[in-house]
């Protein structure tokens, strides 16, 4: 990589935040080189907003230092507002407003003047295939249009750096690929972005690396790679035609989980092309009727499973 | 008027352009305004109901009794009612203030806003300028509703000027309030109804039956609330009566509650956003 000497877009030091007796953030230690995708993962609760916020200069911090865009962004907010773009998780779009006319207050607000301004309009409205909605107020947008609009009204400023909070929750799979679209198109032109999100395949995605949060707690950070291959949870699942066959293949398989009623059997594994031809065979040989076979790469579930088993399972015991 | 974030601007992000930014959010909010005319429809008939319920209604009972002669009635009262529902109008359009102000900072757009390299206080000052708008426009129809039931103010045109900037000022001082009350608080619901005081106000002062016609609680109240200065400062100038130091009295609480308004919103607004 060749900005190994220009100055981290987002570096934070003992980043740390209550609200009244609850801490939220205790003690982040983050950087993310500018021009990477750096994304946040965490469960609902675990402090990927609050991070954001304090980010955008939304919120202040109790302890720690942050620096966005090579400014503090408690000494210099003003200076980090100029650099930045947000989109957060509830839309920011005016719905008594047009598409249009969203992106023209914005364009207004950055003082782009009034031809370029409209002609910024048009090519967000055109790159975000809204030119059709574009005359329309937001408030009748559907939400995968809304959150298009929310970019493309973040985007109008031409931010450095990019904070995007869960920007797919809640879309349809179309226009959660646009907005992936989107954002690698962004990438390519060297713009840092911090993503937060609850799907790891977002952050497979689109991501250079990975950072999980887990009550106020940085558990892990590292390429998508290497967060995969530290976490187990892959497994085959089969699904058999009788008990007889279940038990018949829960002998052979060895360790598994079995479920009596669905009739399937979970075979621990990555789904590697060797051990799915060896398991292929050794079912072949005794017989065994399979009539469903699918394999499943770690999710979400697994990656909190593993990180943070303990207190996962100290919170089901609790509610 | 800058807000004190301002001040901590950093030279090599570029100034600050509130007076360009609050003229972009005043066009948001007067958009806002035209686009969906009911709110305005809603606020300017209140006070045209009361006029025309206090004129044709009660008007020639009052008329007789605060006149103190039989012969007095219905066209006596609407001079001296008028000022009254001209301050009314004003009232009930920053009960709409309040409820765009409110439904706005529940809208993700207030956040962005928050995000973003602007002048902060544009945000408010958008809708103080729109307000002070359509609060003109709902005073030159109300007036004209007046004119049409009989109001026949003697008024020349240095009173008349007097009397628009007195209402500049009330509509100015009022809207802050309205505004910091907006924002303060948790829902558009309570918005709505947080105001209702103002609207009560003229009532226990002098605006619709003289303040010797009270019993002495009462009485104390209605002269020293600042409705009362304002309508007798109002009635005075359109109608050419004694106005006294009550002009400066109405002066004092404008100057006073602007203040307190927009400091308050200052306040409010600059607070930290959620959790």
């Amino acid at each position: 990589m060749t900005t190994t000497h220009s100055p981290p877009a987002i570096a934070m030091n003992g980043l740390r935040r209550s609200f009244a007796d609850h801490v939220v953030l205790d003690g982040l230690d983050l950087t993310v080189a500018p021009g990477t995708v750096f994304a946040l993962l965490g469960a609902n609760g675990a402090g990927k907003t609050t991070a954001v916020r304090i980010l955008t200069t939304l919120l202040g911090a109790d302890a720690g230092s942050v620096r966005v865009a090579g400014h503090d962004i408690a000494a210099e907010p003003d200076a980090v507002r100029a650099a930045i773009g947000v989109t957060g998780q509830f839309s920011a779009v005016d719905g008594l407003l047009t598409g249009a006319e969203n992106l023209r207050l914005m364009a207004d607000l950055h003082h782009l003047g009034r031809v370029t301004g409209r002609a910024r309009t048009v090519e967000l409205l055109d790159r975000f295939e809204l030119t059709e909605a574009a005359d329309k107020p937001a408030a009748t947008y559907s939400g995968g249009m809304r959150r298009k609009l929310d970019l493309a009204m973040t985007l109008m400023g031409e931010p450095r750096v990019l904070f995007l909070d869960e920007p797919t929750t809640g879309l349809d799979p179309r226009s959660r690929r646009d907005v992936w679209r989107i954002v690698r198109a962004l990438v390519a032109d060297g713009v840092t972005v911090f993503l937060t999100t609850q799907y790891l395949e977002e952050a497979d995605e689109l991501a250079d690396r990975v950072g999980v949060l887990d009550h106020g707690r940085l558990v892990a950070d590292g390429t998508p790679a290497e967060l995969k291959r530290r976490m187990p949870g892959g497994h085959i699942r089969l699904q058999l035609r009788d008990g007889d066959g279940l038990d018949a293949a829960a002998r052979v398989l060895g360790p598994s989980a079995r479920d009596d009623e669905a009739l399937t059997l979970q075979v621990p594994g990555d789904g590697g092309i060797g051990a799915l031809k060896d398991l292929l065979a050794r079912l072949d040989r005794h017989d065994i009727d399979v009539t469903r076979l699918s394999i499943h790469t770690p999710d979400l579930d697994d990656v909190f499973l593993a990180l943070t088993g303990n207190s996962a399972q100290e919170k089901a015991g609790v509610s | 008027m800058t807000s004190p974030v301002i001040g901590q601007s950093d030279v090599h992000f570029g100034r600050f352009y509130p007076l360009r930014d609050s003229a972009t959010m005043l066009r948001r909010n007067l958009r806002h305004m035209l686009r969906y005319p009911s709110m305005t429809l809603t606020l300017v008939g209140m006070p045209v109901v009361f006029l025309l319920l206090f004129v044709y209604v009660f008007g020639e009972a009052l008329g007789s009794g605060i006149a103190g002669a039989a012969s007095a009635g219905r066209a006596e009262y609407v001079a001296y009612v008028v000022p009254a529902i001209i301050v009314m109008t004003v009232t009930s359009t920053v009960q709409g203030t309040a409820i765009s102000v409110a439904t706005d900072m529940t809208e993700g757009i207030v956040a962005r806003f928050r995000t973003m390299h602007i002048a902060r206080v544009s945000v408010l000052t958008g809708h103080v300028l729109g307000s002070v708008i359509q609060a003109a426009v709902a005073l030159v129809i109300v007036i004209g509703v007046a004119l049409l039931v009989g109001f026949r103010p003697s008024a020349g045109p240095a009173a008349w000027l007097a009397a628009v900037g007195l209402l500049v000022g009330v509509t100015f001082a009022l809207v802050w309030l309205a505004v910091a009350a907006g924002q303060a608080c948790s829902s558009v619901e309570t918005a709505s109804n947080v105001l209702m005081p103002l609207v009560l106000l003229p009532f226990l002062g002098s605006g619709f039956v003289p303040t010797e016609s009270m019993p002495a609680g009462l009485r104390w109240f209605a002269e020293y609330q600042p409705f009362t200065p304002i309508i007798e400062t109002l009635r005075g100038l359109l109608t050419g009566g004694p106005i006294g130091n009550q002009a400066w009295f109405a002066l004092g609480w404008c100057v006073l509650c602007a203040l307190g308004g927009y400091l308050w919103s200052r306040r409010l607004f600059n607070r930290e956003y959620g959790r």
